[in-house]
């Protein structure tokens, strides 16, 4: 696995893991922060399709094939990343696999998001993902100099 | 268009072939060697390769052509030498970190909605 491959985040959340859990499991509590509406709960083996909430991506549908669901540990899921622009079928090109794990941690859960498979996409669609996203960028580096600007 | 825009699309325009030119495991195992050890000659990067001398100037021509690597004369018995061109690689990896930021955002959404 190449460095151009994964991306690894690694957050400490100042809540309970049965709390940080339902946020990452709950397919409404889900949506409510990754800001899409899905259709139907997640369940391991199963697919779920979601309209984006996200402003400026209302016409975007999004797919999640779930893989695993073990309590409280480890949430896992494959999808097309960046999926977003309209009348592109993208369903025969390769997914990414992304991983939610959490640990105990003193003040809180610790969560790992792992998100790899980046290396199997064509180059172009890399580009073209990157491309089409770009858009949001500035607005989220605004709400995170937000969130960790001292109050 | 943003000028943010523009200079973002004219980055990923530039990117594409360093990821294609890097698709390539010989490739990959060449950027790597000129990463670790520095300029070599083709005699030094064919020795460690499973490929012969002419697939490996062929990999290196195709590096250069994505900007990856250089040559330059001097090396034993005049030989050129080629080292890497790390603007490129640099390049690589900011387009990776854009897309990283897209899950710091997601992840700072989650913080705020299971803390509150």
């Amino acid at each position: 696995m190449t460095e151009t491959d994964r991306i690894e985040k690694q957050v400490l959340l100042r809540a309970p893991r049965s709390r940080v859990w339902r946020a990452l499991t709950d397919a409404d509590e889900f949506g409510a922060w990754f800001r899409v509406k899905l259709e139907g709960p997640f369940r391991a083996g199963a697919a779920v399709r979601g309209r984006i909430t996200y402003p400026g991506y209302e016409h975007v549908t999004m797919e999640m094939q779930i893989e695993r669901i073990e309590p409280e540990r480890l949430f896992s899921y494959r999808w097309h990343p960046y999926a977003v622009e309209a009348g592109v079928d993208y369903s025969g090109e390769p997914t990414t696999l992304v991983e939610f794990r959490l640990e105990e941690a003193t003040g809180g859960t610790l969560l790992t998001v792992v998100e790899s498979g980046f290396d199997q996409l064509p180059s172009a669609r890399r580009a073209e993902a990157f491309r089409m996203n770009e858009g949001g960028w500035a607005e989220q580096m605004v709400n995170i100099e937000r969130h960790v600007a001292p109050a | 268009m943003s000028r943010q825009l523009r200079v973002a699309r004219a980055g990923v325009a530039s990117a594409a072939p360093v990821f294609a030119a890097l698709g390539d495991e010989t490739r990959l195992q060449l950027v790597v060697r000129l990463c670790t050890e520095g300029p070599l000659t083709i005699v030094d990067l064919t020795a460690g390769a499973p490929v012969t001398r002419q697939a490996v100037t062929k990999h290196l021509h195709a590096l250069a052509a994505a900007g990856l690597v250089r040559c330059k004369p001097g090396g034993r018995q005049r030989q050129r030498i080629w080292e890497l061109e790390p603007r490129r690689l640099q390049q690589a990896r900011q387009y990776l970190e854009r897309i990283s930021q897209k899950w710091d955002g997601a992840l700072e959404r989650l913080k705020v909605f299971v803390e509150e």
